[in-house]
């Protein structure tokens, strides 16, 4: 495994857009620490995101590993080029013929799927853990380490998100049109999920993005400006964003169909 | 001889065509194996197979009579198929390091390969700024890092100007005499008559010929020849048993096909004898060029 990892890394080090998009990544992800720390202000009345609650532990967890992950995309287009770098430069078939086995290759691309979304679940951990700190009106430790399984959720979300686009990526070769697939993919399944909500509501949680977004659902209405609003209203906001077993479950089973899909696919094709 | 490869009935088909068609032949140790036939032959697409990156339809294969996995077994195999694959953006250097750490090479010696290919001087530079002659070179020093069992060389000058050809042939020379077996897939025949001791002959993915370079040329070669009194020259020649025909060449030479062993001065000797005086003399052999044409006509 470090074997397999240490090459996978030793390609990426000199990759000027793996390294672009990783830095562009990780300001992106501190900004939007920052943003939340900034105060607005509108004429007498001050507003801080800092100051409505979204800080509070235990809900940081949710709400920071939500909005963070909205910004995988950049690690994704890494991942996809990565891959499809290895066709265009033809050092795919190089690799085999030095040694590398099939099974060696996705591997050492997994591997480094399960690194990325390692680094960034602890950055996640480390910023919300920091944030909370400051901002939090609750400090005890047991409410601090509550909830802690949206991290999990994060990690597993963004594995099985990075598994698609390495298997879209051996699949098509061509960066541009891997991406592309993404979105036509993400086209379809709403279309599907609108299309299916009366037929056949249970399905969608088994469509391969919709059971990633189902990993971490909106915090939204879990927040105490829209639980108050929607009481003032009379309506009742509440909805169920609980995460159950079974739906950490069916993205990991995604991640393996993706995986050992992408090396299927390598070992029936000529190159 | 210890065997590297031995390749029994494999094929490979593309749709309709057969593109590699019962391929059967071994490879043993010391020898350098050229493989010829003409452009889409399926010498690329054996290769391939024997590499693999293309799935064959039937057959199999063994490298060193199985004594390993074939991924196992290629990293004690140095490759170089059509152009010269590496990571751009990286130098020199870092990409051998990377095959290095692919090939699991326990000590590489990153400077006696380069300095054979005479690229150690430029290590550093990144592979996209090399030239075609250099990127291929890099792809032999690569090929060598692990002192490979056997080299596999597919059109290596291919693309090359007549500076960067000589420079490939001489390294691959180099290396032939260092004892390494070397199998190479070409269609320039001059290239293989040099390099090689023995050839398999591809047409349309059928072997057509399996054995030594000195054997398809097996003939006692022909005397060309040239008298003013070339009525009587045509005469005496036809009385020779030795000389199997007599044909002109498009220079107006006597062309005459020897079917034994007749030196050129006993030839002299009774032309002499017989009032006939020769301005010309000379005798040659055929080219492997005029025997693969040859053979590729007759089947």
């Amino acid at each position: 495994m470090r074997r397999l990892l240490s090459i996978e890394l030793f390609k990426l080090r000199f990759s000027k857009s793996a390294k672009v998009l990783s830095i562009i990544y990780f300001l992106l992800f501190f900004s939007t620490a920052i943003f939340s720390m900034i105060r607005f202000k509108f004429g007498d009345f001050e507003f801080q995101l800092a100051e409505q609650g979204i800080f509070n532990f235990p809900y940081i967890w949710h709400f920071n590993t939500y909005m963070v992950a909205l910004i995988k995309l950049f690690l994704a287009v890494v991942i996809v080029s990565m891959v499809s770098s290895e066709y265009t430069n033809r050092t795919l078939k190089q690799n085999f013929i030095d040694g590398l086995s099939k099974r060696e290759f996705v591997l050492s691309k997994f591997y480094t799927i399960l690194l990325f979304a390692l680094v960034s679940t602890v950055l996640v951990f480390i910023v919300s853990l920091v944030l909370g700190l400051i901002y939090s009106d609750y400090n005890e430790v047991n409410i601090i380490f509550s909830d802690l399984h949206y991290l999990l959720a994060y990690f597993i979300k963004l594995t099985a998100f990075f598994s698609l686009c390495m298997f879209l990526a051996i699949l098509i070769r061509k960066s541009a049109f891997a991406l592309g697939f993404l979105f036509l993919l993400l086209i379809l399944e709403s279309i599907a999920l609108v299309s299916l909500r009366n037929e056949l509501p249970w399905l969608s949680q088994f469509f391969p993005l919709e059971s990633m977004a189902n990993l971490i659902k909106e915090p939204f209405t879990r927040f105490n400006v829209v639980k108050s609003a929607s009481t003032a209203m009379g309506t009742d906001f509440t909805r169920d964003v609980k995460t159950y077993w079974y739906e950490f479950l069916i993205p990991v089973a995604w991640t393996f169909i993706f995986v050992y899909s992408s090396l299927k696919v390598l070992k029936n094709r000529d190159l | 001889m210890e065997k590297i490869l031995s390749v029994r009935q494999l094929s490979k088909k593309f749709g309709q065509l057969n593109a590699v068609n019962q391929l059967s032949f071994e490879i043993e140790t010391g020898h350098v194996y050229g493989l010829l036939g003409p452009n889409g032959s399926g010498k690329s697409t054996t290769l391939g197979m024997l590499l693999n990156v293309v799935n064959p339809s039937s057959g199999s294969f063994e490298w060193f009579n199985n004594r390993s996995s074939t991924t196992q077994a290629l990293k004690q195999i140095g490759a170089i198929i059509e152009s010269p694959n590496f990571y751009p953006a990286m130098t020199a250097l870092d990409n051998l390091k990377l095959v290095a750490k692919i090939k699991e090479i326990a000590e590489p010696n990153y400077e006696e390969k380069l300095k054979l290919v005479e690229l150690w001087d430029r290590k550093d530079e990144p592979f996209k700024n090399f030239s075609l002659g250099m990127k291929q070179r890099l792809a032999i020093a690569s090929a060598l890092l692990n002192n490979p069992k056997i080299l596999i060389l597919d059109e290596p000058t291919n693309g090359l100007d007549p500076k960067g050809i000589r420079q490939i042939r001489d390294i691959i020379l180099k290396i032939a005499q260092l004892g390494t077996t070397i199998l190479l897939a070409s269609h320039l025949l001059d290239e293989v008559e040099k390099i090689c001791t023995h050839v398999i002959v591809l047409q349309n993915g059928k072997m057509i010929y399996n054995g030594k370079v000195d054997e398809m040329k097996a003939s006692f070669g022909f005397i060309e020849l040239a008298s003013n009194q070339e009525e009587e020259l045509i005469q005496l020649l036809k009385e020779i048993p030795q000389v199997k025909e007599v044909s002109k060449t498009e220079h107006r030479y006597l062309k005459a096909i020897l079917n034994a062993n007749f030196p050129p001065e006993e030839m002299n000797k009774i032309c002499f004898e017989k009032g006939i005086v020769l301005t010309h003399l000379m005798w040659k052999k055929e080219t492997l060029e005029d025997n693969f044409l040859a053979l590729t006509k007759s089947n």
